[in-house]
């Protein structure tokens, strides 16, 4: 009894003082168009099959109109929508926010977050996806380290600039 | 009456031809605003129409009277605002349920043909009326038996297959990849079956919408395998048109001497 005590609080003495984490930063460009709407964003984590395992932000309409929320135009989030957007009941904790302005977001996550918490340590790839009204669409990809440590980053043409990554464990 | 059969190739042709609502001469087609679908109150208009070009209106509109609209939980539903014009067809549909619907106007009938004071005669109709419209003695009296289908697919949220459960009659198509699932670079499958069995060497033809804007159809040719399976890695993004016809003897119709069955679908293909 007393040595099983032992174990168990040197296993809780061993773990990390930081958890793991992951930080993004995201860039919304400045775009001069005639008609300009703030693009609907879906950042998620795949796994080698595709598979969509973690949904880490998705941004879009929250403000009711008379067709309602912002959730009619999901699906043009393509590919996010195929992955995961269509079996998943939205508004989602920690997950679903409003559209965001032009600029750099900066998301700093660890293994609290509800998706993130699940994910077994991995070779994985960060996939970002921005659709915006009467504008583009684009996607990116980064691969990266879940609890290790890993850095990357891609640059978008239209929809979406600069998105770098860093994780530690 | 046996008619040599190559006779009876040369007349199903000429028919086929003359038929100006055939499928066989034109391009008949469903087609939605959209397939995939999301949001609070989801609605869909469609086009229905027999054209030259895909997707342009520019022969005659299809009729709505055999349109059959099966939703996600298997039951059947009502179109709304149906309207048909000179040259199409229209209607709404509201995606009330979560999941796969599939628009079909199933067409089965008879087509006749004969003499009469030395006149082709050309008839329409169904069983009922065959007694009282055609003269059972006409000179050169031939009876065909015609099915055909014709469909699209749609979606709000997450697909299901209830919608696409077969009828065992005619051809039909079953999806091995759910058909609002498609994307450009991508391969898909699916097989064909003829009064629910799988349906061998059959042939299909696969043309992309904005035929107006190019100079070729460009269409796809495939046939089935064995097992009535065929894949088609879709070249690029768009509102597809997907067609396959036959014929046997395997009428339901004792006057009839053959069976003329034929398959439509508008598939959309999303870019990846």
């Amino acid at each position: 009894m007393r040595m099983k005590l032992t174990i168990a609080l040197g296993g809780l003495l061993a773990l990390p003082a930081h958890s793991a984490e992951i930080q993004l930063d995201v860039e919304i460009p400045q775009l001069n168009v005639a008609e300009y709407h703030r693009p609907y964003v879906a950042i998620w984590v795949e796994g080698a099959d595709q598979k969509a395992l973690a949904n880490l932000a998705v941004w879009y309409q929250q403000k009711a109109t008379s067709e309602g929320a912002g959730t009619k135009w999901l699906p043009d989030l393509r590919q996010w929508w195929r992955r995961s957007g269509r079996t998943l009941d939205v508004p989602v904790d920690g997950v679903t926010g409003p559209t965001r302005p032009v600029g750099t977001h900066t998301l700093k996550l660890d293994d609290n977050h509800p998706e993130l918490k699940r994910l077994p340590a991995g070779d994985y790839t960060l996939v970002v996806e921005a659709a915006r009204e009467v504008g583009g669409r684009e996607l990116l990809k980064i691969p990266f380290k879940w609890r290790g440590a890993s850095q990357g980053n891609a640059r978008g043409s239209s929809e979406l600039g600069e998105v770098s990554l860093k994780t530690r464990s | 009456m046996k008619t040599p059969s190559i006779l009876a190739a040369a007349l199903a042709t000429t028919l086929a031809v003359a038929m100006p609502f055939s499928a066989f001469a034109h391009k008949a087609w469903l087609q939605p605003s959209q397939t995939v679908l999301a949001g609070n109150d989801p609605w869909i208009t469609v086009d229905a129409a027999v054209s030259n070009d895909l997707f342009h209106f520019n022969h005659v509109p299809l009729r709505l009277d055999n349109l059959v609209i099966t939703a996600p939980d298997g039951s059947n539903v009502a179109l709304q605002n149906p309207a048909t014009g000179k040259y199409r067809s229209v209607f709404d549909l509201q995606l009330v349920q979560q999941g796969t619907y599939r628009l079909a106007v199933v067409n089965s009938g008879l087509f006749g043909s004969w003499e009469e004071n030395g006149q082709p005669k050309r008839w329409r109709g169904s069983v009922d009326t065959l007694a009282t419209e055609v003269p059972k003695d006409a000179k050169n009296l031939r009876i065909s038996q015609t099915m055909g289908r014709i469909e699209t697919f749609v979606t709000n949220g997450a697909p299901n297959d209830t919608a696409l459960e077969l009828s065992g009659e005619g051809i039909e198509m079953q999806p091995l990849t759910h058909p609002n699932d498609l994307f450009a670079g991508e391969a898909a499958k699916f097989r064909l079956l003829i009064d629910g069995q799988p349906a061998a060497g059959l042939e299909i033809e696969i043309v992309r919408g904005s035929t107006r804007y190019r100079n070729a159809q460009d269409e796809i040719k495939l046939v089935t395998d064995a097992g009535g399976e065929f894949s088609v890695t879709w070249p690029e993004p768009g509102m597809y048109w997907l067609e396959t016809t036959t014929q046997d003897g395997k009428t339901s119709v004792p006057q009839a001497e053959q069976r003329r069955l034929s398959y439509v679908a508008t598939l959309e293909v999303l870019p990846q």
